[in-house]
């Protein structure tokens, strides 16, 4: 086989194009539960279980919890087990998020991110996902629906990796990607499987031979370190998600690891995120470089675990950082990437001025306009320094 | 895999996912300690019929070859249902206190 | 099927010794009697609850099968995770032993009736392949006696505590295998761990049904019912007699009658025995008490009317 393969072009949204994956994948268990922006990743997997394009025992449970709760119990039994969610039905699961993380069950979760409620909001943003982000899950966030089939294909070597053994939540942003038609490049469905490979358990349910009891009530005596060894579990995943990500690069051309930089090397001002605004960024940053200003851009494609030294690094020496929020962490110093960014930066020793925005919340995008204005704010700070250091709302009506 | 010794030492040796490959181990743990009653059987009136079996809660009654052979002292919690619900009643709960010393 | 005490006493005990269940629990009693059944490649699936606990105290365990806990409310819902996984690794080969196996719920009445619920009329509807026992104490035991939809009216438990202004539990008891029923899982039924054999027979029974299956038991319990350790078998015979607790077969929509009793006793006996009754029978409590011998009527009259309408050849079967 030549290296890398040649791919398949197929215009597809994000949401098709994770469904493909599935698809390919062909796990032997989905159960799962249809929730806006995510549903039509589950349809599409339906219709290929109804065409037998995949053999997976399909389960349209009647619950976000019992499809999670399912997927566990069937990665118990030593089957590989995904499921698809979004906003509250990835909250209705949380008690079961830990569940998975504290069993060590490889469960993937193909998630398109929404806004939590209340009020009622169906349109893209982070709060859900942010919402899980101590729960012992890996989490990979895509640009574009390109990112999510390549994410979706990883994050079963990810979890399944004998280091790892953790469960891995994949997701891309609701509406902006999940709904937006892209060119999307297919690996060929023997090259995707021959990637993703067979699972082995490291135990099963249904070995009666061998009869195991799992799920068991633990002591103070005994929780603490199986607790640490999920810890342990996490910062391995560090080294693993970029190995797969390397392999994955050798497949297909394209890379794929911890955090990706553009424009960053000589950037003096430097805006961090994750998702799909990474994609709108990259036009603000290319007008503002037109211009001749040093901007740049961080974009952090896994947030757990977070690449603490990897960002630590890149940002060293900037002038000004904006890191940016699709959620609120209310009461907190800032929302959930601005703490984590920050925490990286003091770990390390580094002093630069850190400045917090929340964006996009409720579906509202992030124009061009927007960030450019954010560049600014960075550019003025950096040489006026900074007046206030509070929390800043992007296009919000104040 | 099967009844491989646990070691609960370190985090780093205990199994993953508090996973237990040692099945029906806990017949390890004592609950014999709870009895403040003892089942008592006569031998001559036992007619090895083994409702005391099917209905002990603590699977404390020891039977071999169809017939009774003892209760299972470091298990049997004394709740005295084998007694009650013999039929030729040939068993008696006597106080605990009776043998500790012999023991 | 071995149905002779002598020879099922020469299987292995598929539920060891050793667990903190209370002295004279009869959960452990129902799960011996099932497993005896079921036998060894059956895999178990356990709600949270008495039994959970009581079984699996790390780094010991109790089950000498296959056993998985997860949470409260998903017992249900993982068999039918474990029922899945089965299928699509018998059907891709990669089941390390093609043998047929059971798949097996237990899960108390707070696991069942209550949080548990969703889960278990999700699952009956997808036709998965299992038997769940529910294992009704009448309330929720392990977290110290709280009352749950199972609890009769009148009930003393902690969450439903005899005041000055409510007596007991206000709500009469929810009847769940009435319920499971009206869902068509092809095989419902109530037992009891004092009639050995009809219990075991139900369990033979679901166990060959290809699709969902429920078995309720009664689960007496010394500590929530304030009752002796060793009277758990009587209460048992009580409640028969009593027609608090039918025994019934529910079979593709036939409902039999398994034990009429030869007299019906009244409630009174039934309440006598329990301290958490005891009020039930104060003579300013009178109203209560025959609110309690009206329900038991009313269902009991229920049941009759269904076991008379049903098309059974023979009639009502009853078996001892």
């Amino acid at each position: 086989m030549t290296l890398p393969v040649e791919t398949i072009p197929v215009g597809l949204s994000g949401s098709q194009a994770v469904a493909q994956a599935m698809r390919q994948i062909n796990p032997d268990v989905v159960a799962a539960y249809p929730i806006t922006p995510s549903t039509n990743i589950v349809e599409k997997f339906s219709e290929f279980a109804a065409n037998g394009e995949v053999d997976t025992e399909f389960l349209a449970v009647e619950s976000e919890h019992s499809a999670m709760s399912a997927c566990i119990a069937a990665a118990a039994a030593g089957a590989r087990a995904h499921t698809v969610t979004s906003s509250q039905g990835l909250a209705f699961m949380w008690e079961a998020l830990y569940v998975a993380s504290g069993l060590r069950l490889p469960i993937v979760l193909h998630a398109a991110n929404r806004a939590l409620s209340a009020p009622l909001s169906i349109f893209g943003e982070h709060s859900d996902t942010m919402g899980a982000r101590d729960s012992g899950w890996v989490q990979l966030y895509a640009e574009n629906g390109q990112e999510a089939y390549d994410n979706a294909l990883m994050a079963v070597r990810i979890a399944e990796h004998p280091d790892v053994m953790l469960p891995v939540l994949e997701t891309q942003d609701g509406y902006t990607v999940s709904h937006s038609m892209e060119r999307i490049e297919l690996l060929p469905d023997d090259a995707a499987r021959r990637f993703v490979g067979a699972y082995q358990p490291r135990y099963s349910l249904l070995d009666t031979r061998n009869p195991i009891s799992l799920g068991n009530i633990v002591s103070p005596a005994h929780l603490f370190e199986m607790k640490r060894q999920v810890a342990e579990a996490m910062d391995k995943a560090l080294e693993v998600i970029a190995s797969v990500g390397q392999e994955f690069q050798h497949l297909t051309g394209r890379s794929h690891g911890l955090i990706e930089g553009y424009c960053l090397e000589d950037a003096e001002v430097v805006m961090v995120l994750l998702g799909a605004t990474a994609g709108t960024a990259r036009v603000a940053v290319d007008s503002l470089r037109a211009q001749g200003k040093p901007v740049g851009l961080l974009k952090i494609r896994s947030f757990r675990p977070f690449p603490v030294q990897q960002v630590a690094e890149a940002l060293q020496g900037k002038a000004a950082v904006a890191a940016m929020d699709k959620a609120f962490s209310f009461g907190a110093s800032g929302g959930p990437l601005f703490q984590d960014v920050c925490a990286a930066l003091h770990r390390n020793g580094i002093c630069i001025p850190l400045v917090n925005y929340v964006y996009g919340i409720g579906g509202r995008e992030a124009m061009p306009t927007d960030l450019v204005q954010v560049f600014s704010d960075l550019e003025r700070g950096a040489e006026r320094g900074w007046s206030e250091t509070s929390i800043r709302y992007l296009a919000l009506r104040e | 895999m099967n009844n491989k010794r646990m070691d609960l030492s370190h985090w780093r040796t205990m199994p993953i996912g508090g996973v237990i490959t040692q099945p029906g181990n806990s017949a390890q743990y004592e609950t014999g300690g709870w009895r403040a009653l003892r089942p008592v059987v006569d031998m001559e009136k036992c007619t090895h019929c083994m409702i005391c079996w099917i209905y002990c809660p603590d699977s404390s009654v020891l039977v071999e070859d169809m017939k009774f052979v003892a209760f299972d002292l470091a298990h049997c919690k004394g709740c005295g249902i084998c007694a009650f619900e013999c039929p030729p009643k040939a068993i008696q709960m006597v106080q605990e206190g009776h043998f500790t010393r012999e023991s | 099927m071995k149905m002779n005490l002598r020879e099922l006493s020469q299987q292995q005990d598929l539920l060891a010794p050793g667990h903190r269940l209370c002295a004279g629990c009869m959960e452990s009693v129902v799960v011996r009697q099932v497993l005896q059944i079921a036998g060894p490649h059956t895999i178990v699936a356990n709600a949270t609850g008495c039994l959970e606990v009581s079984t699996s105290a790390y780094p010991y365990t109790s089950w000498n099968v296959p056993w998985f806990h997860s949470l409260f409310e998903n017992a249900a819902a993982s068999i039918a995770g474990i029922e899945a996984a089965y299928k699509a690794l018998l059907k891709r080969g990669r089941l390390a032993q093609e043998q047929p196996m059971n798949f097996v719920v237990f899960g108390g009445d707070g696991g069942t009736y209550d949080i548990g619920f969703q889960a278990l009329s999700g699952a009956i509807e997808r036709g998965h392949r299992f038997l769940y026992v529910c294992l009704n104490n009448e309330a929720y035991m392990n977290t110290g006696i709280q009352r749950s939809s199972a609890s009769p009216a009148g009930t003393w438990t902690t969450t439903s505590p005899v005041g000055t202004k409510v007596i007991g539990k206000s709500q009469p008891r929810k009847n769940l295998t009435r319920i499971i029923a009206a869902h068509d899982a092809p095989y419902v039924a109530q037992a009891s761990p004092h009639l050995w054999k009809d219990l075991m027979r139900k369990v033979g029974r679901a166990l060959e049904v290809q699709g969902p299956t429920f078995i309720n038991v009664l689960a007496p319990c010394p500590r929530g019912w304030r009752t002796p350790d060793d009277l758990g078998i009587q209460l048992g015979r009580v409640a028969v007699d009593t027609c608090v607790w039918p025994l019934y077969e529910v079979e593709q929509g036939i409902w039999r009658l398994n034990h009429r009793p030869r007299e019906k006793k009244p409630v009174e006996e039934w309440l006598k025995v329990q301290g958490r009754f005891s009020h039930l029978l104060l003579p300013q409590n009178r109203q209560l008490l025959q609110r309690f011998q009206a329900e038991v009527d009313r269902e009991w009259a229920e049941l009759l009317a269904a076991c008379d309408k049903s098309p059974h050849p023979a009639g009502r079967r009853e078996d001892e």
